[in-house]
């Protein structure tokens, strides 16, 4: 695997920073030379890569090297250390409104996975004695309303649709009056794909923000997202305040770094995962071992662990 | 493009700014480079050559070095064949791959589109029988451009509406026949194995098909675009490449670091979500968008 070819090159690295005492900065150097790359690798923006690169090295030049490590292990356990910090701690709740129901909006780019991720969404929400309602406001794509009312039927869940002869606005509106009268304790709104440099596409969205106050703004990115996450969740973020974010697709074997960029260019908690197509892959959002994914080392950390 | 402007604008703006070629420059340059998703290992290759000639030709002036990047690059794209393989005496059949969400089903009303404007008969085949709604996504398609799609009920086996649809499209006399097929992850071995008994039914109906297996791929990937080439490329018998999303801000520089490794040319372009947003892939176009000539 890719993986194993960054371990080894750590390994090496380690090997050749026997020397104990203080951790110089020619350690931190060739240590993070390394970590640079594998970041890299994995996808996390050049910007967010310097940004972290330039914290850990302040952290580590100076540190009193611990007991057991070498120079090279204690600077990769500062890197895992600030990579789990920065991912954030697990926060796989939505928020629930004091007068319900809570609103719920998924957004994001053309194909990252909202209408599955709704139909998962609230698939959970149901095996919590929820009642949630599904709302189709996707009146661009072709056949978007059907896919959400054939994921309703599947999970026996109802779903809100007006057509695709109303503005998104409306049929959220009157998406959520149907939910009080109901008795629906969560709304989940299911937009259209669209690019964020898109503005009326991105207009709309305010608008239908605007009209029904979402008490969650979920960004639904692609987990094999590569340099341009940044531009993407900045933009959504600064458009809408986004208040968390849906990582899709990670059963598939990418290392993930869009994860890290999203986090530290919006600073909202990824709360969920999608794990695969299925209406009952979504799981809590789990940084630790986002952090290892990312570094491509798990196993040289469980080799620290136990340093 | 927005390729242009915003990869151009910011090597313009590197070459004014930095006239001398040193240390700080070459790593805004591999930034740069970087940014566009062309891949670090391609990337730190590049870098290494460019750094060589610049020793070897003595070359002080950083605006000197962008035609030699440029050219690189170009080289690197070779000329490769972006033509589909057409079938001349008989019909020709297209399947079309990729993981979820790239775009595979948009890039079939587009073709089909473009194929119909070239006066071919186009017969569309529904083999995505698994995600909610594709086969009406599919026929919206065949509605809006006007041609028959040929579907079984969703859950149904791919194969099964392969053979239906090759049955069927030789009834209709159809020049072209494009199949669907259900996003699958390239990790996921089950999945891509399942392509392979849908090819033996095509190559077994209609000799030599499918004529051309293309890839879709989203512009916005990063390096893991690389890792769905090869393994598609491997196991699905990949023909060409569909780079969909450029409409965005990614500059799908993974392209290049995909035709460096693995020799798999990019055919087509997608360029948004209307039937007329498909352009042929041109090399000489992609790098000169991102360096001015
Ligand atoms: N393997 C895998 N596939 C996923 C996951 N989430 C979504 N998908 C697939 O990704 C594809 C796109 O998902 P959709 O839910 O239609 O995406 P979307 O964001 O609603 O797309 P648009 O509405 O067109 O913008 C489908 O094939 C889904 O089955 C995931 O976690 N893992
Ligand atoms: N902006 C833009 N959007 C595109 C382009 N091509 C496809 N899309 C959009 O991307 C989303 C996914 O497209 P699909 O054609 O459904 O993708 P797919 O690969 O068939 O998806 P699955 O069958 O679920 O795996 C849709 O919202 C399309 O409209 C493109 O070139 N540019
Ligand atoms: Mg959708
Ligand atoms: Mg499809």
């Amino acid at each position: 695997m890719v993986f194993q070819g960054l371990a080894d090159r750590l390994q090496q690295t380690f090997n050749k920073l026997k020397k104990k005492g203080k951790i110089t900065e020619a350690d931190v150097k060739e240590a993070l030379r390394e970590v640079r790359l594998a970041l890299l690798e994995a996808d996390v923006n050049f910007k967010i890569v310097k940004q972290f690169i330039d914290k850990v090295k302040d952290r580590a030049v100076g540190q009193e090297i611990l007991g057991s490590l070498t120079p090279g292990q204690q600077v990769i356990k500062l890197v895992n250390e600030e990579l789990t910090e920065l991912m954030g701690g697990t926060q796989s709740k939505l928020t629930i409104s004091s007068s319900p129901p809570t609103v719920v909006m998924m957004v994001g780019l053309q194909g990252a996975g909202k209408t599955t991720s709704s139909g998962k969404l609230a698939n959970y929400l149901k095996k919590q004695n929820r009642r949630p309602l599904l709302v189709a406001c996707d009146i661009y794509r072709p056949a978007a309303i059907k896919q959400i009312q054939v994921l309703g039927q599947q999970l026996d869940i109802p779903v809100f649709s007006m057509g695709d002869k109303n503005s998104p606005v409306n049929i959220a509106n009157a998406a959520i009056e149907h939910a009080k009268r109901h008795g629906n304790d969560y709304v989940i709104i299911d937009t259209a794909g669209r690019l964020h440099i898109d503005e009326a596409l991105m207009d709309e969205l305010i608008a239908v923000k605007g009209q029904v106050s979402p008490d969650e703004i979920l960004l639904v990115v692609d987990a094999m997202t590569g340099q341009d996450a940044v531009n993407v969740a900045e933009s959504f973020h600064k458009q809408l305040t986004l208040s968390g974010v849906v990582l899709t697709k990670l059963d598939g074997d990418t290392r993930g770094g869009a994860a890290l960029s999203v986090k530290a260019v919006t600073g909202c908690p990824i709360k969920f995962a999608g794990m695969g197509e299925k209406l009952d892959a979504l799981e809590p959002f789990h940084p630790d071992r986002m952090a290892s994914r990312i570094l491509g080392m798990g196993d040289v950390l469980s080799l620290i662990e136990k340093a | 493009s927005k390729t242009r402007d915003s990869f151009v604008g910011k090597m313009e703006d590197l070459l004014r700014r930095s006239k001398k070629i040193d240390e700080e420059f070459y790593e805004e340059l591999e930034e740069i480079l970087i940014g566009s998703d062309i891949g670090v290992n391609t990337v730190l290759e590049l870098m290494d050559e460019l750094r060589d000639e610049v020793k070897e030709k003595r070359i002080s002036d950083a605006t000197e070095l962008q035609p030699i990047l440029s050219n690189k690059l170009k080289s690197i794209l070779k000329d490769h064949d972006n033509a589909l393989n057409f079938q001349q005496n008989e019909m020709t059949v297209i399947v079309i791959v990729g993981v979820n969400g790239v775009g595979k089903t948009t890039t079939i009303g587009k073709l089909a589109h473009k194929f119909k404007q070239q006066n071919l008969k186009v017969v569309l085949a529904a083999g995505d029988t698994f995600r909610a709604a594709a086969i009406d996504q599919l026929k919206v398609w065949g509605g809006r451009v006007g041609v028959d799609v040929i579907a079984q009920q969703e859950g149904s086996d791919p194969a099964a509406v392969m053979y239906d649809a090759i049955h069927a499209a030789r009834a209709r006399k159809a020049d072209v026949l494009i199949c669907d097929t259900a996003g699958r992850l390239h990790n996921k071995a089950n999945l891509m194995n399942e392509l392979n008994k849908v090819y033996r039914v095509i190559g077994k109906e209609v000799p030599g098909a499918p004529h051309e297996v293309l890839l879709v791929l989203d512009a916005t990937t990063g390096q893991n675009a690389l890792q769905q080439a090869k393994t598609f490329g491997e196991t699905a018998g990949v023909t060409g490449i569909v780079l969909t999303k450029l409409d965005g801000t990614a500059k799908g520089g993974i392209v290049i670091a995909i035709s460096k490794e693995l020799s798999i040319p990019v055919k087509l372009v997608g360029l948004g979500e209307k039937m007329e947003d498909l352009q042929e892939f041109d090399q000489q176009k992609f790098v000169d968008a991102l360096f001015p000539t």
